[in-house]
């Protein structure tokens, strides 16, 4: 079993671990010290090194994202996202409830490398404790001079506040997010402009997942090269897996990025229920492709997971034994996305419902095979055509389970 | 800037997007929420097209050509495409031509036949009707709307009721009046805008509805008589009779826009009440009719009378607020230095 001191998790299980206290005994907002005795550029340089790809789904080099940023713009935003809705994901729940600090110190430091000098945490509203905490963190935070005018004497300003989300798994997607920010229907904007262009109230945006900001003041404090030491060649640095399905102990477990599968399933969170076989695998959240038992070596990091036909994703595992009904996970899955589509574009809000209904007939034994094939027909036309990435993730693991699973199916279709 | 669209070579402005090139050029690519006053949306997802050295299908609406770019508007992928929007669109309401208000105007309809589409290509979708007819001029068919977002678009931004929203999320999803009111009860004007915009028969003049079929009017395009502003409208003529009024898109000062007057209110050019000889009252408080002729000689005489015997102050003159800015000028000019008073108003004011 890979041993590995955590960072992202070190202090969750830590009396009153979401206290400024506890987490200034650890070390805590160490790292802001010595970021603001760098420059911005230096500050972005460095995470740039540590080659931190971003913890939201879509993988994206952090410190490129902050090199986007118009350098003479007057005002810049920095939105956090912690509308974390991906299914089978719970990892910036349990940072955000247990140790707030981690992420804040993050989202001064990216603030100051950007040069924002307001940044907005976009939670989601069904996180209750979550929102408590994060208030109470940035109360204590302006306490302590961490926030505010003058930062630690270095001349820098910064304010934050929370905005909480009232339940749209769309507003997770970046300018969706921001729509909702500005007070609007959640509905994703047109790229480009990317929102590091035109984002927030027409200004320069970025946005950033609470995990991936969450390992900025390490990359801080340890150098960006300690950090692209831990990983694979295209996934550095640590992750937090979060592991639930026919497991024997799910939970999050934070190691680095490259661990396969297997040990994560097996060594990490205690193995298949009842010793059953394993028949699929969603790598990463409910939107990224099925993997069967034989991918199971795989290592848990963006290339490698690409070049077995999935995706990393959020990096949640949901592990689905022998007995699993596959069709009921696709309809189940489905469901979802079809109550979750913004009903925006086309494909997505009536390719959904008509998958749906397909999938219904076929899970409830009254389905044919011209059930199949339409579903086969609407989901490949949906991929890829979609206004914004929902319609692809809803086609993805219906197209995958019809590659992998197509005769389970079949077996469910009436006769004639 | 030279761009190839389906093999043919095309010349076309800087800044211009695919389908604005190709419309141009005449090269037809189905859309159905595109429209120029409101912009690409990219909410259909219909004008599908191919372009050589990009992987992805690019939606026309929104993409911007360059120079040299080889387009493929007609390709086996580009069409799978187009059809495949076209197919959910018509799996997904009420699409019943043969009864429709807006059939031979209806760009689903122009699509699925430029599509070539039959029958067995799609599954027809079977919604129980869902009609709010609580407006006085506008009627709202849930289930033949395609969702394209036109109206609330030219709702909030061309006319700025703000009156149609969407409501609901995902398939659910549905125009709304308000807070999801009967749109006869709603803060609507009834400037028909959205009807105007509808590229199907979700949003119809209730007035017209019955009354004539598209290629059966003659078109006749006119000034709005009833106030001074001008606006240019279109006057849908079938048998010397005005079935409906819609506004010209390209005529200035309204440019597409008409308010309730000029798009309802049309009515009274056929009321048996319309004067259409000026009348006299005899001394028995009766009418006649009578010339125009001899109708102002009366009225000047009067006038003379009035301010022989108390002056010029004793006339005012109130201009109508359908005559244009040249006759109100005339009117007050009639008055300041003809009959010498300063009593000039105009109806809009008193």
């Amino acid at each position: 079993m890979t041993n590995w001191e955590p960072i992202l998790l070190a202090n969750v299980n830590r009396p009153n671990s979401e206290k400024i206290e506890t987490y200034m005994r650890y070390g805590g907002y160490e790292a802001l010290r010595k970021a603001l005795k760098m420059t911005p550029d230096q500050v972005t340089a460095e995470v740039k090194l540590s080659e931190l790809r971003g913890r939201g789904g879509a993988g994206f080099p952090t410190g490129v994202k902050w090199g986007f940023m118009p350098k003479d713009a007057p005002v810049k935003y920095l939105a956090v996202n912690t509308d974390e809705g991906e299914p089978g994901t719970f990892k910036d729940r349990l940072i955000v409830e247990r140790d707030p600090h981690t992420i804040l110190e993050g989202v001064i430091i990216a603030a100051y490398a950007i040069g924002a000098h307001r940044a907005f945490v976009y939670i989601r509203g069904e996180f209750f404790l979550g929102v408590k905490r994060w208030i109470k963190a940035i109360s204590d935070a302006y306490q302590k001079g961490f926030l505010g005018k003058n930062i630690l004497g270095s001349g820098f300003d910064l304010d934050v506040s929370v905005h909480r989300g009232a339940g749209a798994y769309i507003c997770g997607e970046e300018t969706a997010m921001i729509e909702s920010l500005e007070g609007k229907r959640g509905v994703p904007r047109k790229k480009p402009p990317f929102p590091a262009q035109k984002g927030l109230l027409g200004q320069p945006t970025i946005v950033q997942n609470c995990e991936t900001l969450a390992n900025v003041p390490h990359i801080i404090l340890r150098g960006g090269r300690w950090y692209a030491s831990i990983g694979t060649e295209k996934s550095r640095g640590m992750k937090i897996f979060c592991v639930s399905g026919n497991v024997n102990s799910p939970g999050n477990f934070e190691l680095p990025l490259g661990t396969p599968l297997k040990e994560i399933i097996y060594e990490h969170a205690g193995g298949v229920r009842r010793g059953r076989d394993i028949k699929a695998i969603i790598p990463g959240g409910s939107s990224t492709p099925f993997l069967t038992a034989e991918k199971i070596n795989t290592p848990m990091g963006f290339e490698t997971l690409q070049a077995a036909g999935s995706a990393l994703g959020t990096g949640a595992i949901i592990v689905m034994d022998e007995t699993t009904d596959m069709v009921e996970v696709v309809r189940h899955v489905t469901r979802f996305y079809v109550h979750e589509s913004c009903g925006y574009c086309f494909p997505c809000r009536i390719g959904g419902k008509r998958m749906l209904s397909s999938l219904e007939k076929l899970a409830g034994g009254k389905g044919s095979m011209r059930d199949i094939e339409d579903l086969e027909y609407v989901a490949k036309g949906m991929y890829g055509r979609t206004f914004c990435p929902l319609g692809t993730g809803m086609a993805e693991p219906v197209l995958s389970a019809l590659r992998l699973f197509r005769p389970e199916f079949e077996k469910k279709t009436t006769k004639n | 800037m030279k761009v190839t669209i389906n093999g043919k070579r095309c010349e076309t402005p800087a800044g211009k997007t695919i389908l604005q090139a190709a419309q141009a050029n005449g090269i037809y690519i189905p859309t159905l929420c595109y429209l120029e006053k409101i912009g690409a949306l990219a909410k259909c997802r219909a004008c599908a097209v191919e372009v050589k050295g990009n992987p992805n299908l690019l939606t026309a609406c929104n993409t911007p050509v360059t120079e040299g770019m080889e387009i493929f508007t007609d390709s086996d992928r580009a069409v799978a495409a187009q059809r495949y929007v076209v197919d959910l669109a018509l799996s997904s309401g009420n699409h019943d031509c043969m009864i429709c208000e807006k059939s031979g105007d209806c760009e689903l309809q122009d699509a699925a036949y430029f599509l070539k589409f039959e029958d067995k290509d799609f599954r027809r979708g079977n919604y129980p009707t869902d009609i709010d007819d609580s407006s006085p001029f506008i009627r709202v068919d849930h289930n033949r709307c395609i969702m394209c977002g036109r109206c609330v678009e030219a709702c909030n931004r061309i006319v700025v009721n703000g009156v149609i929203k969407i409501i609901n999320r995902g398939f659910d999803s549905r125009i709304g009046f308000d807070c999801d009111d009967p749109m006869g009860e709603s803060s609507c004007v009834q400037c028909g805008e959205c009807t105007q915009v509808c590229p199907v028969g979700a949003l119809t003049n209730k007035k017209s509805i019955g009354k004539a079929r598209v290629w059966e009017v003659e078109k006749v395009r006119t000034t709005c008589p009833y106030c001074g502003v001008g606006c240019q409208q279109e006057l849908h003529v079938k048998n010397g009779r005005i079935v409906k009024v819609t506004s010209a898109e390209d005529g200035s000062p309204n440019k597409g826009r008409l308010c309730v007057k000029g798009r309802y209110g049309y009515d009274f050019i056929y009321s048996e009440d319309r004067l259409t000889t000026p009348l006299i009252r005899e001394k028995k408080g009766e009418f006649r009719e009578a010339s125009w002729d001899e109708a102002l000689d009366l009225v000047a005489k009067k006038f003379k009378d009035i301010i022989k015997k108390h002056g010029p102050d004793a006339i005012a003159g109130v201009s109508c607020a359908r005559s244009n800015n040249e006759d109100s000028y005339q009117m007050q000019k009639l008055f300041r230095s003809v009959l010498k008073t300063n009593n000039i108003d105009h109806c809009a004011r008193t």
